[in-house]
């Protein structure tokens, strides 16, 4: 049986720091993003949209419904951060349908990486939003007995919102090797249809919890 | 017994436990989304939503224990290769 290893493949090294393969692939895709992007905004239409802004639009409304349902403030200030969680996330996750490819969100550097921008900018908009004073409160709340379990929780949170995404998308990398290793042909597609549900509900699921999290920082929410 | 052996058992069994917590929780937890549905169509897409997150919440166990098992049998500490 061939050696499985969980860390990232080395592709090579920028002076003494070593660069994955995760790190190749994020860029290739920010590349794609950007390009689509730069290219179907373009030629923008009220009255004849194309088949990209149609697109696009689709896209970004889908996350302002996300962000208008779940805090229940305008989207404007959010739009960026959680569309961009989302439409990162969801691309990496679809991205193992082209051949060759290992998704970046499999690896814990990565979603350690998107769980840490989470996390700095639900302090910092709780801060910019309610002023220090205000916010720190937040943390005495119901009573401040409650403090330490309130400060560990912001950290668990996180944690839990780094394994999920790469714990679900890496075990599914490997279910779908394992099956390819027990029947080659045909069988695993099943499950690589499968793997297209799956990247997506996540990537629902991570933009829903980063806004769950800014809307308990900012209070227009209950803090959960 | 050797550590191989012991680590490839507690990844089983990680893993066993696991499963049968979160599909517990995950399960009492979609009764209870369709028991609401039921009641109320009209405020189905709230309680989906809902439902989503809350899954996604119980199905971190599951994949806690997953990560374990997946430590031992792939990056043990304690196995010199």
């Amino acid at each position: 049986m061939e050696k499985v290893s969980l860390n990232a493949p080395i592709v090579f090294h920028v002076g003494p720091v070593p660069v994955g393969l995760e790190v190749v692939t994020t860029w290739v895709i920010m590349v794609v993003l950007v390009v689509l992007c730069y290219f179907g905004t373009r030629k923008l239409s009220v009255d004849e949209p194309g088949p990209w802004q149609v697109v696009l639009e689709a896209i970004v409304g889908f996350c302002e419904d996300i962000i208008r349902d779940v805090m229940g403030t305008e989207p404007g200030p959010f739009l960026p951060l959680i569309g961009t969680l989302f439409i990162y996330i969801a691309t990496c996750n679809l991205s193992p349908l082209l051949p060759g490819v290992k998704p970046p969100t499999a690896s814990f550097e990565t979603t350690g990486a998107l769980g840490l921008i989470v996390f700095f900018s639900v302090h910092a908009l709780g801060v910019q939003r309610r002023g220090l004073l205000h916010y720190l409160k937040t943390f005495f709340e119901p009573y401040p007995v409650f403090v330490p379990l309130n400060v560990l929780a912001e950290f668990t949170r996180t944690f839990s919102l780094m394994v999920r995404l790469a714990g679900n998308i890496m075990s599914h990398e490997l279910t779908i090797g394992i099956v390819i290793s027990l029947v080659g042909l045909l069988v695993p597609i099943p499950f690589m249809a499968l793997s297209i549900l799956i990247g997506l509900v996540q990537a629902y699921i991570f933009t829903i919890l980063a806004t769950v999290f800014i809307g308990g920082a900012i209070g227009t929410i209950e803090k959960g | 017994m050797n550590v191989e052996m012991i680590s490839v058992l507690s990844a089983a069994i990680a893993v066993g436990f696991g499963a049968i917590g979160s599909g517990l929780g995950e399960g009492w937890a979609v009764a209870g989304a369709m028991d609401a549905i039921a009641r109320q169509p009209e405020s189905a897409g709230t309680i989906s939503r809902t439902l989503f997150v809350g899954l996604a919440m119980i199905e971190t166990m599951a994949i806690y224990c997953l990560v374990i098992a997946l430590l031992l049998l792939f990056a043990n500490p304690y196995v010199h290769a």
